[in-house]
């Protein structure tokens, strides 16, 4: 696949906002919290979630027909999620509020945001996984992916923010973060190992109905480009894909940690490490993307 | 229930590309709009086709043959193209099995194109929607045509009738007649698609080496 960078940035900047807002809800229950935090929290949770919406846009080849996506939501994930989204982002908004206003209300909403959390994670997650023709993506480690790297960038966002206002806060989201961040670079170690033994399921034999497994392509048919070789192809050799998901092992898991547990009286390093992390989950879900293959691909293998 | 389709003999197909061209020249110039090209003189030209034409070596050197591969959207019966599309743009007709997109829903997504395993969707360049064979549902059903010329535009150009056009799922339609008796097959059958286009194997012929006595005098 060639990533789309709307995609890239809408997957990242809404985990980020939902990993966010969990660790705002849990950190509502703390005693020494206070109200002036979680609007501003809840101010960061909207305002990510509206960028992640803005680039969603640009993934679009007719963005002014967007108020049609929620038609089919019965068969299709991205339906989905188009519901979903502003959903959360309306909750979450609707939960900052209520604290301004004194916190009456705020718990139920809160709930109603969580679950609308867990509820966008399946769908951004089910997008990917449900096209069973992208064996890379077809596994449960998607939505495991989705969900632990959402969580851990949005927990270490919650302890940069709580050191400025809620400091008593900054040693449990900083602990919390450590824990996701190893954890998801456990799932995600696993993904790559499973994907790096797939065995696709479409051969050229299956994809033109040969009868011997010899099948050679000769001519695509056309030297020009097309959309077929745009979409499916990311043009980055063996090398350039090592280097960026070492790229990536390093941003996304290693130095975040590395700043959590060291850094933690420092609010410029606890912000510093979420800036490395949200990099980092840039190039991973870049890699995540670009890393399946398409089985139309076995048509456009030789130009001519 | 009818279920049209387009039947491909690769045993006489030999890669021409008349049925590209000529569907190209009927699908650019309808009411849709055109097919956009890009650059068509240019160092990179690129656009939109509804239909390919490929080639393949299948064996091994000797024992090779050639196959010319013509590849367009399929008409699977379980399409996986229609349930993921979020407006309902992309659509399997009840009436005749077609798969269709319409193009004022579309959105551009590539969602669908995603969920194609045989790559037989194309974003418009100028568009920016999502394309792909009608089977030419705008010539087909014309009653101001002849009969003979309700046909898609890729089945008339042929010059090896190569392609064959009719409902699958009547029996005794020629379709179906040359499927079941010249053992047509669906392409990637591991994805149950279930393809209503079906291709005709080429039959196996003996590769033996001119003898000399068959041979001509010099």
């Amino acid at each position: 696949m060639r990533p789309a960078f709307s995609v890239v940035f809408l997957t990242t900047l809404i985990g980020a906002a939902q990993g966010l807002f969990l660790a705002l809800f849990a950190g509502s229950f703390a005693a020494d919290v206070s109200a002036p935090f979680l609007v501003r929290g809840s101010i960061v949770v909207v305002a990510l979630a509206a960028g992640g919406l803005v680039a969603s846009f640009f993934h679009l080849g007719r963005p002014e027909r967007a108020w049609r996506t929620a038609a089919m939501w019965r068969t299709s994930w991205l339906s989905r999620e188009v519901i979903a989204l502003p959903a959360f982002m309306a909750l979450a908004a609707a939960y900052g509020w209520m604290h301004a206003r004194g916190g009456a209300g705020a718990m139920g909403v809160g709930i109603a945001a969580v679950l609308a959390t867990l509820a966008l994670f399946v769908c951004t997650a089910m997008i990917y996984a449900s096209i069973r023709f992208f064996q890379e993506w077809a596994s449960p480690f998607t939505l495991a992916n989705f969900v632990l790297m959402g969580c851990a960038s949005g927990l270490t966002l919650a302890a940069a923010l709580a050191s400025r206002g809620a400091p008593g806060l900054v040693p449990p989201y900083a602990d919390c973060a450590i824990a996701l961040t190893l954890l998801a670079l456990v799932v995600r170690l696993a993904s790559l190992s499973r994907n790096a033994r797939i065995v696709p399921r479409s051969t050229t034999q299956s994809a033109i109905g040969a009868r011997t497994p010899q099948v050679q392509q000769k001519s695509r048919g056309f030297t020009g480009g097309s959309f077929n070789t745009r979409e499916f192809f990311h043009g980055v050799g063996p090398g350039g894909m090592r280097a960026i998901r070492w790229l990536f092992l390093l941003l996304a898991f290693a130095v975040p940690v590395l700043l959590l547990v060291g850094g933690r009286a420092s609010p410029a390093l606890l912000a510093a490490a979420f800036v490395i992390q949200y990099t980092g989950l840039l190039a991973e879900r870049w890699y995540f993307l670009a890393d399946a293959r398409h089985p139309q691909n076995l048509y456009y293998q030789s130009v001519s | 229930m009818t279920q049209l389709a387009l039947v491909i003999d690769l045993n006489v197909c030999v890669g021409c590309h008349a049925c590209v061209t000529s569907c190209k020249e009927w699908n650019t110039s309808g009411d849709a709009g055109s097919l956009a090209d890009l650059m068509p003189y240019g160092r990179d030209p690129s656009g939109t086709f509804f239909n390919r034409v490929q080639t393949f070596e299948v064996g091994h050197y000797p024992e090779t043959k050639t196959v010319h591969f013509p590849k367009s959207c399929l008409h699977c019966e379980d399409p996986p193209c229609v349930p993921v599309c979020p407006t309902g743009a992309s659509y399997k007709r009840a009436e005749d099995g077609i798969v269709l997109v319409d193009y004022d829903k579309c959105i551009g997504c590539k969602y669908c194109a995603w969920a194609c395993p045989y790559g037989a969707r194309e974003l418009d360049a100028k568009q920016k929607v999502m394309k792909k064979c009608t089977l030419c549902v705008d010539r087909i059903y014309d009653e101001k045509l002849s009969e003979r010329d309700r046909k898609p535009a890729c089945v008339l150009a042929c010059p090896t009738n190569a392609r064959l056009f009719g409902d699958v799922h009547d029996p005794e339609s020629e379709v179906s007649v040359a499927i079941r008796e010249r053992d047509g097959y669906a392409l990637m059958p591991e994805w149950e698609t279930r393809p209503a286009n079906h291709y005709l194997p080429k039959r196996e012929a003996p590769c033996d080496p001119p003898s000399p006595s068959s041979s001509s005098p010099r």
